[in-house]
Parts: structure tokens; sequence; C-alpha cells
């Protein structure tokens, strides 16, 4: 074969498998009712494509293409183990029966087979952890290895909780399917919470050298966007308008330098205006639906900042407003600990220097570093300065972070002596 | 990525097995060999004679010293090895868990040190 027509050839299946792998193998999935089978097939069908596309054209619709290429090379290679294993012969030929099926799939049904994978690699029988591993690997097409680097831990580590999370899905039987009316709440806030994680995860590493990692907060972006157009619920819109809002201030998040710049003391015009444009009207869209929940609250919060030109214009009172909703909503210390600080910017450091006192009193908070990081912060700002150095050196003691820990002895160092 | 596929084996007296058994293990054996080829994952395999074959080489203070036998004296042997293109860890896996040799040893999984990244829609894109 000529190389001048090959090489085209092996580019269009590059750019197939990066935008329909995962697509192909949610469908084969559900054909085949077997991660390790589908994946399988999912290798062979693109084994094939990079075979017989550059000989024969890249077909019309290339993902209709892989997937009925990898059916069949799934029931062949069944086949042929059929003559070791029996027990195969009798899948291979209920596959093979089913054949029919698989062409005439209608767009529809593609489309829910991806809502099928979200929904079963988030499924709450599975640890929280394998959630979101297997959720990157198959449903965002990371390897082992790019997560394992992502959350700072080892290959075999991630690799064990894909491996024990399929053995669950197979074991446990737990269906591929989109849950019904009545499950979807629940079941949609594990998908939720998945990515959020991702998102959080990217957004402020929760220990190592580099505050952000723009990878996962894009890949949960991504996510968001994929789950906003397969089942647009106020909440999915909500999380995504949060995401979105959070994200466009990564830019002025950290000085030139690395360190870290806060909310107020942020160069506004570095915040990304598309990103936040997309992100209001997300927000607004959840809202106005009445049935929204803690992302859309916390996204509403994001709103407010964003819309705010300076930092002594942010309005206050609604962010107030919004806490106030969500510890009820979502009753938590980390949530109260956040309307205290925002009481402190309507009335005062002391309005909100009591609130965290009785927060701090109360012990659920006595070893998360924000808590006596905003305690520090209120003393400083009303002179206390001891009490200050005090809260600022057990924050010190409880961060994790780098790049806070570096923020802090600032501040500390700052403190009139 | 690259990754090699150990294969471990307790040593067999040849008569540990009845002989139809051993020529279907071979047969299994070859036959996912082949398929595996046909996918795409080998870069090379090869079975190794049995430990008791082997010859073990060390320098010490500069002098040469052999011993009869493998490095390690283990109830497991190394017997072959399977080197391969896979997209990531757990693919790996799957290729390994389907080796028969899975069944009556076990197979380490080891990624090659890669210097580089080569890019192939194979490994992720």
């Amino acid at each position: 074969m000529s190389g001048d027509t090959a090489e085209p050839a092996r580019q269009a299946v590059d750019a197939v498998y990066r935008s329909e792998s995962r697509r192909v193998l949610a469908t084969l999935i559900r054909l085949l009712g077997d991660f390790d089978l589908a994946e399988e097939a999912l290798h062979d069908a693109f084994t094939a494509a990079m075979e017989q596309w550059p000989r024969d054209g890249v077909p019309g619709n290339p993902r209709a293409w892989l997937v009925s290429a990898g059916r069949f090379k799934a029931i062949d290679a069944l086949r042929r183990r059929a003559r070791f294993d029996t027990s195969l012969a009798r899948l291979a030929e209920d596959l093979n029966t089913g054949a029919g099926d698989a062409a005439g799939s209608n767009g529809e049904d593609l489309e829910d087979d991806q809502l099928r994978l979200i929904f079963t690699c988030c499924h709450p029988a599975l640890p929280p952890e394998a959630q979101v591993a297997l959720t990157l690997r198959e449903v965002c097409g990371l390897t082992t290895e790019e997560i394992a680097r992502a959350f700072l831990t080892t290959a075999p580590t991630v690799a064990q909780r894909i491996v024990r999370a399929k053995r669950k899905i197979r074991d446990a039987r737990i269906p591929y399917r989109i849950p019904s009316r009545e499950d979807l709440p629940g079941r949609l806030d594990s998908v939720l919470r998945v990515v959020y994680l991702v998102f959080t995860e990217g957004y402020a590493a929760s220990s190592g050298p580099s505050l952000t990692r723009a990878d996962l907060s894009g890949e949960a972006i991504r996510l968001g966007r994929l789950l906003m157009a397969l089942l647009p619920e106020p909440e999915v819109a909500g999380l995504l308008a949060l995401m979105l809002l959070h994200e466009s201030r990564r830019a002025a998040r950290t000085s030139p330098a690395g360190e870290l710049v806060l909310l107020d003391d942020q160069e506004r015009s570095l915040w990304n205006r598309a990103q936040i444009t997309e992100g209001l009207a997300l927000a607004d869209r959840a809202l106005s639906s009445r049935r929204f929940g803690p992302y859309t609250l916390q996204a509403a919060i994001a709103a407010v900042h964003a819309e705010a030109p300076r930092a002594a214009a942010t309005n206050w009172d609604r962010i107030v407003g919004f806490y106030e909703v969500l510890a009820r909503v979502d009753p938590s210390p980390v949530v109260e600990l956040n309307l205290a600080v925002a009481v402190a910017m309507r009335d005062g450091p002391a309005a909100g220097l009591s609130l965290i006192d009785a927060l701090l009193a109360r012990g659920d908070l006595s070893n998360y570093h924000l808590a006596h990081a905003a305690r520090a912060d209120l003393c400083r700002r009303m002179g206390k300065t001891a009490e200050a150095r005090a809260a600022y050196e057990r924050a010190l003691v409880l961060t994790r972070q780098e790049t806070e820990r570096r923020f802090l002895q600032k501040r500390l160092a700052d403190l009139p002596k | 990525m690259r990754y090699v596929c150990l294969i471990y084996h307790e040593t067999m007296r040849p008569d540990a097995m009845p002989g139809g058994e051993r020529e279907a293990a071979a047969a299994q054996t070859l036959n996912y060999g082949e398929e595996l080829k046909r996918q795409g994952y080998v870069i090379a395999a090869e079975a190794l004679q049995s430990a008791q074959t082997a010859m073990t080489v060390r320098v010490k203070n500069g002098r040469v010293s052999t011993t009869e036998g493998p490095a390690a004296e283990t109830k497991e042997q190394l017997n072959g090895f399977i080197l391969i293109d896979a997209r990531d860890l757990n693919e790996a896996i799957q290729v390994a868990s389907k080796m028969p040799e899975a069944k009556v040893g076990s197979i380490e999984v080891r990624p090659i040190r890669e210097s580089h990244r080569t890019d192939r829609w194979m490994r992720g894109g």
C-alpha cells in the first residue's frame, strides 16, 4: 500500500480513538455484558481498523463500524476459546443470535450507553475511591498510570481497585442500566460526588507540591459537560456551574512565583470571562428550576463573587443568605465555617469570630487547618496579635499542602512583633 | 506501555501430570499465544528450559563465581516471559489473567522502565 494514503488513515484511527473509543466501549459492555470482554473487543476493533482503514478507507460511520467489528471479534475469540472451555460456546452463540440488535441500535440507545457506563462506574456498592478510578479509566479513558500520578499513589494500588471493582460488578450482578425515576436522585448524588471529587482533587491537591492539577479539573469539567448533555438535571447544571466558576479563577489563584492568592487579593482581570459567563448561565438555570441542591447553592455563592468587579463590591448579604440555605439543605461544620467567614465580612470580624469559636468549641473542626487559619485572620484584623499567632501556628501544624504552608508562614511573619 | 509478564510455576516432574493433560495444557498455551499475537499485544515471548539447567554468575572482589541452578531457590521458578504492549497496567493484567499458566502458577506483571513515552493510539492517545 502506498504511504500517502496510509498515513491519513492512521491519523483518522488516532482521532477516532480519542473521540469515540469510550462510547464504543460503553456500547460493547452492554452488548457483551462484561467489562473485560468489551475492553478486549475494543482493542481488537481498533487493531482491525489500523489494518483495514488504510487499505479500504475510513468508513462513513466509524463508531458503528467499530461496535460491529468489536462484537464479531468477541464472538470469534469466544469460539476459539470454547475449544478449551465449553461453557464459552453457549455464550458465543447467544451473542451471535443477538446480532441484529447491535446494528439496529438507534442513536438514542448509544447515547444512553454512556450514561449506563457512568452510573455503573459510580455505583454506590463500590468503594468511593474505586468509583473514581473506574470512572476516570472507563469513561474518561485515562490510563491506570495517569490516574495513579494524578492521585499521588502507585499504579498497582489503582490497578487493584479497578480489578476489584470490576469483579464486584460481575459478582454482585450490578445491572448495566440507567436508574429508574425513583432511584435517580440517590444514584445521581453518587455520580456527582465522583465528578466533584475529581474536580477538587485537581483544583486544590490535598497534598503535594503543586496547588492545582489542571488535568483532573479539566477531566471533571468534561465529565460534567457530558452528564449535562445526557441528563440535564438541575444539580448537574449546578455542579457544572460550580466547577466552571471555580476554574475561572485558576490563573489568578497563584502568583507568578507559585504562591497562593486569596480571593480578596486576586487580580480579577485574570479571571476567565468565558467560563464565568457559562457558569453564571448554568447557575441561573439551576436556581430557577427550584429543584436544586447543595451544588447549585455553592455555584450561586461562587456566582456572587464572579459578579463583583472588586472584592470590596462583593454582596456579602447575598452570600450569607445562600450559606444559610446551604447549612439547612446540606448541614456540615465546613459550611458553618464558611457562613461564619461570610458573616465576618458582612458584620465585622467580631461577629465572625464568635461563630468560629463556638464551632471550634464543639470540636468538629479542631483538626481542620482552614478553621484555624480563618480564626487567625479574624484575630489579626481585630489586632489580637498573640491569638492570631497561636492560630496560624496551629493551622501550619495541620496543613499538608505545601503552597498553603508557605502562605501561612508568610502571614505569620507579617504579624506585628 | 510495555510490560513483561514473567511466568512462574512450581518445578514439576515430567510424570506429575498425565500425558494427555500435559499435551492439552501445551496446546492451550500455544493457542493463547497465537491469539495474543493476532491481537497485536506480543513484542517477544519465550519459554525457558527448566530451572535445573540454569547457571548463576556473580563477580565478587573481581573473581567470577558460578553456581549451578537459579539465582534464588524458590518453590516457584521462572518458566518463561512474554513482553507485551498494552494501554495500561490494567490491560496488561487482563492479558496476563487469561494466560493458561496463571491457573497453575503465577504471572508477575512488571512495567518496562521507559525513558520516553512513545505515542500510539493504544497507549491512550
